[in-house]
């Protein structure tokens, strides 16, 4: 049997300031740790949770964002009956053509600005998304110059209050209601007629058309038809794969936060392991004495990394408490896909929280280990005599 | 017919201080019968508590033969030493040595954590052994709550609590007050006469040396003859 866990616990507990700051250290890296884990993940889900699986996105040949793309009014023709596209229940071919701006917008607070899309859509592009629901207000009316904006960016923005009146492109336009899209990309975006944005902006053309395919099977047909269609010089995308793809924006997100993190880890394994050091300083007879009534190294060894991981593990628990507070905090950053803003909500998840009691046990390991084989290997004799 | 405990035939032991050599123990030849109670006497330096520490296998000689219990104990390895002490020796030492953070049961209980008897019975070894040394009534104080021949008296029971053959004791009441000491020593008698331990103890007390059924002067490093 193991040496009593009880004994490090009360060790702990008799050097219970020492314990304290050594768990805050860790504390304090693995807050940071899930921050910005919850950051980039929150963008990730964000984007990755966007599109129906037969949605397809059609764009010019070439583009990387819908931003960066046009589709011809006489491309919107051909499109509209190619075959393998739903029908609405009013037997029309289940098309939006949308058109895409940005516009430059004050933050809420703030004297600086950052870009927001305008998506300009067809009658059916609501439609097209099911995760969209009005929470205030009512949906825009063609003709008006009447937008809806989602909660988010109403949130962040200024002038994007409901009843509130935006000024862009050759006038004003009212804010009539605002909509959730239930955490997808659409969260980050200010809706109108495409029609009445296209005229504003004088735009011939549309950025891109998006279909809804009858099945499966059919998303492949749609696809072959418009890559084969020489006339056409589009190509058409899934809609999740299209956001699945900006995902990669998360990345360095992610990066810089496992950097950030592993510095501090640097140091609050540091941190640790000079507290067992002094642990093991100070109990050394008590070490020599364990040794003579029989306990192994391989005992003390396992004593003395448990107790730093006892450290390690209240540190993390301390430090998952104080993040848990930014889930589901809004905060928003640009999609270098579209150069727009991407507004989306901190995401603190039990998996995440997992990740960091696993970082915090990582440190308390490494913090451990150096000292407790030190302790393993401490002269019987020497360690008897000790003060 | 009395069976041979520790039998130790030219021991020697050399410590290495820097490019010095100092010979702790030199040729030393001792037996021990089952029951005895030695006691080890000499000057501070002469070696008594080396020798001690050899023959409980917590250090190692440097040449010689030592056979303890039947046991080359030199030849073991660390971790079967451990076992082999858990098994067959018990400790007191003059400072006491318990650990301040577990109560003087789980003090006694330590040794027990080592072998295979459950929780019940550990338990009724531990009580057994604070009953003996008359701390029954002081099972759930904590070190610092207990007087220094408390103290040892706790560190006795841990000693005997695994009922080892081989009881080492190092200048068990070098910190104690003399009514505390006799009280240890007492105990010691006790173990030794009723319930036939052998006993080994380091002492510079004439008065401790009086409780062991045989005394051996060490001086310099070298086991005086008998009566010396």
């Amino acid at each position: 049997m193991a040496i009593p866990i009880k004994y490090n616990f009360r060790n702990l507990v008799v050097r219970r300031t020492t314990t304290l700051m050594t768990a805050l250290s860790i504390t304090l890296t693995v807050t940071v740790f899930v921050v910005l884990m919850a950051l980039a993940q929150g963008l990730q889900i964000s984007l990755s949770a966007t599109g129906q699986p037969l949605n397809v996105i059609i764009m010019r040949e070439g583009s990387q964002s819908e931003a960066t793309s046009s589709v011809t009014r006489d491309s919107l023709q051909v499109i509209r009956y190619l075959e393998g596209i739903a029908k609405t229940d009013k037997g029309e071919p289940w098309v939006s053509p949308e058109l895409i701006v940005l516009i430059n917008l004050p933050r809420r607070g703030q004297t600086q600005g950052s870009n927001v899309t305008i998506r300009g859509l067809g009658p059916d592009g609501p439609s097209l998304r099911p995760e969209f629901k009005m929470v205030a207000g009512r949906f825009f009316r063609s003709g008006l110059r009447e937008v809806i904006v989602s909660k988010r960016i109403s949130e962040r923005f200024q002038d994007c209050g409901l009843g509130d009146k935006l000024k862009f492109a050759k006038g004003y336009w009212t804010v009539v209601g605002l909509f959730d899209a239930g955490g997808t990309a659409y969260d980050s975006e200010i809706w109108t007629d495409s029609n009445d944005l296209s005229a504003d902006f004088d735009r011939e053309a549309y950025s891109s058309v998006m279909v809804r395919a009858i099945d499966a099977g059919a998303v492949t047909r749609l696809s072959d038809q418009i890559s084969n269609d020489r006339r056409l010089h589009l190509k058409p995308v899934s809609e999740r794969e299209y956001y699945e793809n900006q995902t990669r924006f998360a990345a360095p997100i992610k990066a810089l936060g496992l950097f950030i993190a592993a510095l501090m880890a640097v140091g609050a394994s540091f941190a640790a392991m000079n507290t067992m050091y002094a642990a093991v300083a100070r109990r050394t007879k008590e070490i020599g004495t364990l040794r003579v009534v029989g306990f192994s190294r391989g005992s003390i060894l396992l004593s003395f990394i448990l107790e730093s991981l006892l450290i390690a593990v209240l540190g993390g628990l301390l430090g998952c408490v104080l993040a848990l507070p930014v889930n589901g905090i809004t905060t928003g950053t640009t999609n270098f896909a579209t150069f727009s803003e991407v507004a989306f909500n901190f995401r603190v998840t039990p998996r995440l929280l997992m990740d960091g009691m696993i970082f915090a046990a990582f440190m308390g390991l490494i913090g451990g280990f150096f000292p407790a084989w030190r302790a393993a290997h401490e002269n019987i004799v020497t360690a008897l005599r000790s003060a | 017919m009395a069976e041979t405990v520790v039998q130790i035939q030219g021991l020697s032991k050399i410590f290495q201080r820097d490019s010095f050599s100092v010979a702790a123990l030199e040729d030393i030849d001792l037996t021990l019968e089952s029951g005895e109670f030695l006691c080890l006497m000499g000057p501070s330096g002469s070696g008594k508590t080396t020798l001690l520490n050899i023959i409980a296998g917590i250090d190692r000689p440097t040449k010689g033969q030592l056979r303890v219990l039947g046991e080359d104990v030199a030849q073991m390895s660390e971790d079967r030493l451990a076992t082999w002490r858990n098994v067959h020796v018990g400790f007191v030492f003059q400072t006491f040595n318990l650990i301040p953070v577990l109560t003087a049961y789980e003090n006694v209980e330590l040794p027990l954590l080592l072998t295979k008897l459950s929780s019940g019975a550990r338990q009724e070894h531990v009580l057994a052994a604070l009953k003996l040394v008359g701390l029954e009534d002081r099972i759930h104080h904590y070190p610092r709550q207990l007087s220094g021949g408390q103290e040892q008296r706790v560190a006795i029971a841990r000693a005997i609590v695994t009922d080892p053959t081989l009881l080492m004791a190092d200048e068990p009441t070098g910190d104690l007050d003399a009514h505390s000491a006799e009280e240890v020593l007492d105990i010691l008698t006790r173990l030794n006469r009723d319930f036939k331990k052998t006993i080994i103890m380091v002492t510079h007390d004439p008065r401790a040396a009086r409780h062991a059924t045989v005394t051996r002067q060490l001086e310099k490093g070298q086991l005086l003859p008998l009566g010396a």
